[in-house]
């Protein structure tokens, strides 16, 4: 189909997009909107340390310098790493349990553009009179003062994709458990899929909680409640207990499928079919759990008593169990494999004793005493960004190398990925290892200037020089993207020849119904088995007969813009607190809460059945669709 | 998938087993149902009638609460039945999650 688009030229293309309910599309808008907002988190973070690459610096004012440190945050978290991993699991996940969409197209659809929306709206912010400025956390005591609208950007942009984020969620959820392919049971469902899996379970459970402290933050900000007025009786510290809540889930939301990307990754390359398979999803759904009775290890300085924060602290240390027994069974995966170095696998081999550094540090911050010492310095940003980048970021970079054949039909250049891995490994390890010892020193985080003569002036220099050179490292990657794309050499189903999982069976990429017929599964790394039998093809479970498609449609970009308007509407009303409350506030409201509404009557009342591609047309597409038996 | 159903040759035989079946369930909706309001008003006589301390009626609306939540979920929303597994799963360890963040906030967090 995109290929048919494309030869339309520009309209019917962009119209394609704006329409699809491909799963496959959805993870190229994904991947593009994603990618876009990494770029401009990064951008921010490069303003962040310029401003302090000297002490006293003023590249940027104070004010700005809160407005670009929270952007960056909340982008990176929001709008860039979630979905970005959203992205490869949108190309990949149904490809592995042999379905041929996810469960609900439609709604697949409707969440990318809630979080696109979103994500614009929050961006807005920046021309409509200033970005939030009280930290990707926006702990209420700090942001029912915040002058303007920034944070009711925030809160709303927040919400907006919050909520496409849990429509993807429960997607997965019901993807998982309904469409797996005849055999393929959910122990010998590949360890992303798995992970995709639990992670999903974890938006489902940790979502309503953002949602409600977000709701009632706003309620405060715009229509003059007083939940955390502390003065009217309201709690301020309820906003950090629900934020953490939902946020220390949320780092595991992060990280479980960066585990479950590098858990395909590290087989593939040692030629070894993973170590502890099931140890693996024990760990995963034992981490799953672990992660919501942990939230107030992030809370331990606010004074919640020796005996909370005693159990806080063991709680948070156990979680390491499971974290560990993954980092073994990677390293006895690699044991005694035969071990191709490809640059998926430069970024697994880098991921491991990174991510270690990052977990170490997590234990020393969950000894609740010495977080007194630790807490709010540059120590917690050199952990998370040990855990996030040297995990997350790393695991989309390995992923775009690795699923790009998949989901673009071309391979990114080797050659450039070792250029950009050169650059970004030492850079990160450079901007961030530093920063450990800053903290240590007493650095607090989220200043905007230091002074001269404390011993921190080196080591923010050399933060900033790595800052650099993972800028570099970046822009190699978005190089190497071009050229691939110009040059757009097709390869073939399984261009690393040592593919393991049903994804690589079919065509690079696969027609846009995936299978012709749905395959058979006979075990854990089914096309590898396959491979060793002398298959050529999966083997099918089902006769060659019509398939069932859905139909395109607009309907979820217009109820997402419904919404997106209904926010402008919200955050002018006239009890916002801010006091410039337009006349026309609540009537936009109506309106767009008009227009979501509306459309999603008549999604209800419009019946859809989808069309059928006959099978006649099937036979003709001979060599296509992972063509079974 | 409908015309597939018509086709099988079983299929009188499948509609009087669900018939048959239809009927107990109907039955035990409306003993539960009954139920459920006899528990309504046992609930409501318990903290009206003003004869019993806050100590008893707090932990005995507790339990009725419970007790109508197991009919909603056994008898209303058909839990036991195959094919509920999953979303049975998935309903007790949310609440398990909230059961174990409530309990928190009520013994060893003080504000
Ligand atoms: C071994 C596992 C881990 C442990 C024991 C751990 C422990 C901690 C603790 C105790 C804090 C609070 C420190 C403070 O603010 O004083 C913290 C902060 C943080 N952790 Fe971890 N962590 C672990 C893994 C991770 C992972 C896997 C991620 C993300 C992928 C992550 C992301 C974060 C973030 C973002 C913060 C800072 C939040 C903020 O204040 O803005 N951590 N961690
Ligand atoms: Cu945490």
């Amino acid at each position: 189909m995109s290929t048919v688009a494309s030869k339309k030229g520009i309209g019917a293309f962009i119209w394609e997009y704006l329409t699809t309910v491909d799963h496959k599309k959805i993870a190229h808008l994904y991947l593009a909107a994603g990618g876009f907002f990494f770029l401009l988190g990064g951008l921010e973070a490069m303003f962040i340390r310029i401003q302090l690459m000297k002490p006293q610096n003023d590249f940027i004012s104070e004010q700005l310098f809160n407005e670009v440190m929270t952007m960056h945050g909340t982008t990176m978290i929001f709008l860039a790493a979630m979905p970005l991993l959203f992205a490869y699991m949108n190309a990949v996940v149904p490809l592995q349990i042999g379905a041929r969409d996810v469960a609900f197209p439609f709604m697949n659809a409707l969440g990318f553009w809630l979080f696109f929306l979103g994500g614009i709206f929050l961006n807005l912010s920046w021309f409509l009179g200033g970005a939030p400025d009280a930290g990707w956390t926006s702990y209420a005591s700090l942001s029912m003062r915040s002058e303007g609208h920034g944070i009711d950007f925030y809160l709303l942009g927040v919400q907006i994709s919050g909520f496409g984020t849990l429509m993807s969620g429960i997607n997965f959820l019901a993807t998982i458990i309904n469409m797996r392919a005849p055999g393929m049971s959910f122990m010998r469902m590949p360890m992303f899929t798995w992970t995709t899996f639990v992670a999903s379970s974890l938006i489902l459970l940790a979502f309503p909680p953002l949602t409600i402290s977000v709701f009632l933050l706003m309620f405060d900000r715009l229509f003059g409640s007083k939940f955390f007025d502390v003065a009217m009786g309201g709690n301020t510290i309820i906003w950090e207990h629900f934020f953490w809540i939902f946020g220390h889930p949320e780092v595991y939301i992060l990280i479980l499928p960066a585990f479950g990307i590098f858990s395909e990754i590290v087989p593939t390359f040692s030629r070894k079919r993973l170590f502890g398979y099931s140890s693996m999803v024990f760990a995963t759904i034992l981490i799953g759990f672990l992660g919501f009775m942990v939230w107030a290890h992030h809370m331990f300085t606010t004074g919640l008593g020796n005996v909370a924060n005693a159990i806080f602290a063991v709680a948070t240390m156990a979680i390491a169990v499971p974290t560990g027994i993954k980092i073994f069974n990677w390293l006895f995966t690699m044991w005694g494999g035969n071990i191709k170095i490809t640059v998926p696998m430069l970024w697994a081999l880098g991921f491991i004793p990174s991510f270690v550094i990052g977990g170490v540090t997590g234990i020393m911050q969950a000894v609740a005493p010495l977080d007194y010492q630790l807490h709010d310095t540059y120590f917690i940003v050199a952990h998370f960004h040990y855990v996030i980048v040297g995990g997350v970021v790393f695991a989309l970079f390995a992923a775009a190398h690795f699923y790009w054949p998949k989901m673009f039909g071309t391979q990114l250049s080797e050659k450039l990925g070792y250029w950009t891995f050169i650059f970004f490994f030492p850079g990160f390890h450079l901007t961030f290892f530093v920063q450990h010892f800053l903290g240590l020193m007493g650095m607090p985080r989220r200043v905007a200037t230091f002074l001269p003569g404390q011993g921190l002036d080196a080591g923010n220099y050399i933060s900033s020089i790595g800052a650099f050179l993972m800028f570099i490292g970046v822009v190699l990657l978005l190089i190497n993207i071009v050229v691939t794309s110009v040059k757009n050499k097709k390869v073939a189903n399984d261009p690393w020849g040592d593919g393991r999982t049903m994804e690589w069976a079919l065509p690079s990429p696969p027609p846009y119904y995936n299978f012709k017929q749905t395959p058979l599964v006979r075990g854990l790394d089914t096309w590898w088995l396959e491979k060793m039998e002398g298959n050529k093809e999966l083997p099918p479970a089902e006769p060659l007969k019509d398939i069932h498609m859905p139909n395109n449609s607009i309907l979820p970009f217009i109820i997402s813009s419904g919404l997106f308007i209904a926010a402008f509407g919200a955050m002018y009303s006239p009890l916002n607190v801010v006091g410039d409350g337009k006349p026309w506030g609540v009537p936009v409201l109506i309106l767009g809460l008009g227009i979501m509404f509306g459309t999603m009557l008549l999604r209800s009342l419009l019946d859809d059945y989808g069309y059928y591609i006959p099978k006649e047309d099937l036979v003709d597409d001979e060599g296509k669709g992972g063509r079974a038996g | 998938m409908g015309n597939e159903q018509l086709k099988e040759p079983d299929f009188n035989v499948r509609f009087e087993y669900r018939r048959k079946k239809s009927k107990e369930e109907m039955r035990f909706q409306l003993i539960s149902f009954m139920l459920m309001i006899f528990l309504t008003i046992l609930a409501f006589i318990a903290v009206g009638s003003n004869h019993f301390p806050p100590k008893f009626v707090i932990p005995f609306l507790l339990l009725l609460a419970s007790v109508q939540v197991g009919f909603q979920l056994y008898y209303f929303m058909h839990a036991s039945e195959k094919g509920h597994t999953f979303p049975m799963t998935f309903m007790y360890s949310a609440i398990l999650v909230a059961f174990v963040t409530v309990l928190v906030f009520m013994t060893i967090i003080w504000w």
